[in-house]
């Protein structure tokens, strides 16, 4: 232990600088990608655009926390997209209807009431996601491109396809409130903002500070492994389904409050987005290697990216192409990352090894 | 007898970044010859043979092959000039059959495009008869043990007709009847003027075995000759330069009570029959009893019974007279049951996690209060645990993959002992590390023995079952085929025990 200190390799300096810059590579990324905006797009900085660009960021970056830990733990979660749509509706079907219980009268929520229903639902199609994968056996890429399917089938039955308009509320149910959520602000920040900060601040504290958060990890790097060590693998894999659809539901919640309606294609890709993002901040495709810090940095990356090149007039079909090569660039790099991080690992344990 | 010299390196050096792995080492490898090598882990050994079959290219030096220079810039060129390799570490494909293992990346066709699976079985089958062993070829070779994976490995090279063959460690795995059927190969190989080198950590076979014998230390060559009058101390003087390090002597200490006793333990084998048949057998404080068998003799498939890796395993456990009900690993890992596995690679550690993160992972409860880990506590535990076992390492936070396997193995015990076993299952604990670390290992087994654990082990050594066991369980076919206290036990006994249905080899053997 105590040889760490005293015994860096001579030749040790140059490779830790540039490990260093190769670890911040997202976060100068996004330092760079904002520079450019800045200058070379009028009213990029102004305090109205950072507003909206940050409420478009949270969107995605809800989902990619969530599929950030799906992804550490070994697996891939199709299925966000689609719950953010179903969400979306089953929270414009409460506020305009409530439940028609079938007696000539219906039951109404308030927005709590709403939001904590609309939340169960998420969390019940990570269930139905944990159980297919943990219980039979699918292959999570399969099992959850199956709830994608349905999930939007059923958000297009729950309207017939139509969008779900006026969702302003009632304050005789106490549901008027519902707009704030994606419209009001406290302190100065968007309440979906806040939520964004809550979200990944617990995500954050699960992945460092607690055994669930190792566990995460040590299934994705090892399933047998980690089970012959006592981990209880199908409980974590359970868990984070569950997460990743709570965070889809949150983003179904806020983007119908935004636009106060819900529209049953809600959501087509979005979970394209977040793989995005998770992979661009750090996290292996292949499991056991991921942060959240990173995944957010990755998450505003594409963010204002997009925005940016919205902003300085690029037609949407190059925006497409630029996106793209960031992501390949980013996995690129990542592998040079890896590749520096061993060699330093195994310089320092051969120094020791005399 | 002299034997014509095949491959040479001369002033052969190769550096990685940072370090050294072979400094100027001249070497001579002889047709028609075994060419022993030996060296503790990381003295280059592997390095050494990665240079000739082509994996990696010396930084300065030569490659001499019957007086010429080669270069082989990849294992295909290094493949044409006929040297083959079987790697320490397994490169099988474990979703493929044997079949197609055996001839990956040069596959039996007609016409170069269809493969003649019929010709690759009639083949492997005859592979599998000169190697006495009855695999079928169809078998996926994901669903093989260790050591049967490990003869497949040497069967690819024997079907690629090597002039020179390199066997890394061939026998970590085989248990005594298993090697000397592979030294009964060897000898055939030799009589056709192959080119064997062996490395190999079990120093009496190398002498039984080797014709010449090369020391590694540090990377350097310390001593090379013929084989003729070499004797163990002279091996383990060049390799660790001091006195010999030896298996920890027994400290004798009075056993407790009953820790542990298994009644009836049974698990179905995937083709039909027991893997594990009616196993019972108990372990009181204190006592190392070691369990001795051929490979499929059902001595991992037990411990991992105990463990409670298969649920659809049946009969009874106790620890400390109390009936263990718990099914689940972790359930039986907090009632003082703690497992090292044979497969350190695949079942033992995360490899791309640090060495921080797999030592504390089966023991976070420890650090943890409702749901908040103390990570500093996880730190001084796991420095603490570092220093106890001698874990060389530069920093706790480095991936364990970082680690040469000894390190790799304290490492895993570390994490085993962490949750405060009561009975600790080691599943082949020396397997691929070298004398040195092999040795702390047994002093570790030792000095835990005498602090009132319960310890089974399971081993294919013969020798390290003779001096580390204070009882011997000897399982063949599932079943328990004898048992012996270490005062009455004999190496033939216990070999014969092993060997019910298979009286050839053991009578060979015997004799």
């Amino acid at each position: 232990m105590s040889h760490a200190a005293t015994h860096t390799p001579s030749s040790g300096a140059s490779p830790n600088i540039g490990l260093l810059l190769l670890q911040a590579r997202t976060f100068i990324a996004l330092i760079l990608v904002f520079a450019f905006f800045a200058m070379a797009a009028p009213n990029f900085l102004s305090a109205a655009n950072m507003v909206i660009m940050s409420k478009h960021v949270a969107l995605n970056a809800f989902l990619a926390v969530g599929m950030t830990f799906v992804i550490i733990s070994g697996g891939i979660d199709l299925s966000v997209g689609s719950i953010v749509g179903l969400c979306g509706m089953v929270a414009g079907w409460l506020v305009l209807n409530g439940i028609d219980v079938g007696l000539g009268w219906s039951i109404q929520f308030n927005t709590l009431e709403i939001c904590l229903i609309v939340c169960l639902v998420g969390i019940a199609i990570g269930v139905v996601n944990g159980i297919l994968i943990t219980r039979l056996n699918v292959a999570p890429f399969i099992a959850t491109l199956g709830t994608l399917y349905i999930c939007r089938g059923a958000a297009m039955l729950s309207s017939d396809g139509r969008t779900f308009p006026n969702l302003g509320g009632n304050p005789e149910y106490g549901s008027d409130t519902f707009r704030l959520i994606g419209a009001g602000s406290f302190l100065g920040l968007p309440i979906s903002i806040w939520m964004l900060i809550v979200v990944t601040g617990l995500a954050a504290y699960i992945s460092r500070r607690t055994p669930l958060g190792r566990y995460i990890y040590a299934v994705g790097g090892n399933e047998r492994g980690a089970a012959l060590s006592g981990v209880k693998v199908n409980r974590i894999k359970l868990f984070v389904y569950m997460f990743s659809g709570f965070c889809a539901a949150l983003v179904g919640l806020i983007v119908s409050s935004q636009l106060v309606a819900s529209h049953p294609a809600t959501g087509e890709t979005f979970e394209l987005n977040a793989i995005a993002a998770a992979v661009l901040g750090g996290t292996s495709m292949s499991g056991g290697r991921g942060r959240i810090g990173g995944t957010i940095v990755g998450a505003f990356v594409i963010g204002v990216l997009s925005d940016g090149l919205v902003m300085m007039g690029v037609s949407a079909f190059w925006q497409t192409v630029i996106k793209g090569l960031v992501i390949v660039a980013a996995v690129v790099v990542d592998q040079a990352q890896q590749k520096l991080q061993a060699r330093v690992a195994l310089q320092a344990q051969a120094a020791i090894g005399k | 007898m002299d034997y014509p010299i095949g491959l040479q390196i001369r002033g052969g050096t190769k550096v990685y970044p940072g370090t050294r792995a072979l400094k100027s080492v001249d070497f001579d490898l002889r047709m028609g010859a075994v060419n022993v090598l030996v060296g503790e882990n990381g003295a280059g050994k592997s390095t050494m043979m990665k240079v000739i079959a082509g994996v990696e290219q010396l930084t300065e030096g030569q490659i001499l092959m019957g007086g010429r220079e080669v270069q082989f810039r990849g294992t295909e060129e290094a493949r044409r000039h006929g040297i083959g390799i079987v790697f320490q570490e397994l490169n099988l494909f474990p979703n493929m059959t044997v079949a197609e293992n055996i001839f990956i990346g040069r596959e039996i066709t007609r016409g170069g495009v269809d493969i003649d699976m019929e010709a690759q079985r009639a083949e492997t089958r005859r592979l599998m008869q000169r190697l006495e062993h009855d695999i079928h070829p169809d078998t996926p070779v994901g669903e093989l043990r260790v050591g049967q994976q490990q003869i497949i490995e040497i069967a690819k090279s024997l079907a690629q007709d090597a002039r020179i063959l390199i066997l890394d460690e061939p026998t970590s795995a085989l248990s005594a009847a298993e090697v000397e059927i592979l030294f009964r190969v060897i000898a055939e190989l030799k009589r056709d003027g192959v080119g064997i080198v062996y490395i190999s950590h079990r120093l009496e076979e190398l002498i039984r075995i080797g014709d010449y014998i090369t020391v590694l230390r540090d990377g350097a060559i310390t001593g090379a000759r013929s084989m003729v009058g070499v004797d163990v101390p002279w091996i383990v003087r060049n390799m660790i330069g001091e006195a010999s390090k030896d298996f920890a002597k027994e400290v004798d200490h009075p056993y407790g009570d009953e820790i542990f006793r298994a009644e009836n333990i049974c698990l179905p084998r995937a083709g039909g029959g027991l893997a594990v048949d009616h196993v019972s057998l108990s372990l009181r404080a204190g006592e190392i009893v070691g369990i001795y068998g051929l490979m499929g003799a059902g001595r991992s498939e037990f411990l991992e019974c105990v463990i409670g890796r298969h649920g659809h395993a049946t009969g009874r456990m106790f620890i400390a007279g109390q009936p263990l009900t718990d099914r689940s690993i972790a359930g039986r890992i907090a009632r003082g049951i703690a497992l090292i596995p044979e497969d350190r690679k695949n079942d033992g550690l995360i490899q791309i996690a640090s060495i921080r993160e797999n030592m504390s992972l089966s023991s976070l409860g420890l650090f943890t209060r409702i749901f908040h880990m103390d990570l500093g506590a996880e730190r001084r535990k796991v420095a603490d645990f570092v220093k106890r076992l001698t874990v060389k390492i530069a920093s706790m936070e480095n991936p364990v993959s970082s680690l040469s396997g000894g390190n790799q193995q304290k490492v895993v015990i570390g994490k085993a002992l962490m949750t405060g076993p009561k009975v600790l299952l080691m599943d082949e604990p020396s397997r691929g590390i070298d004398i040195g670390a092999k040795a702390e290992v047994f002093r570790t087994m030792r000095q835990l023995a005498a602090q009132g654990l319960g310890i089974l082990f399971v081993t294919s050594d013969l020798e390290e079952v003779m001096a580390l066991s204070d009882r011997i369980i000897v399982m063949a076919e599932g079943r328990i085929a004898g048992e012996f206290d270490r005062s009455k036990a004999t190496e033939n006994a216990v070999v014969a025990a092993s060997a019910p249905g298979q009286e050839r080899i053991a009578q060979e053997f015997v004799a």
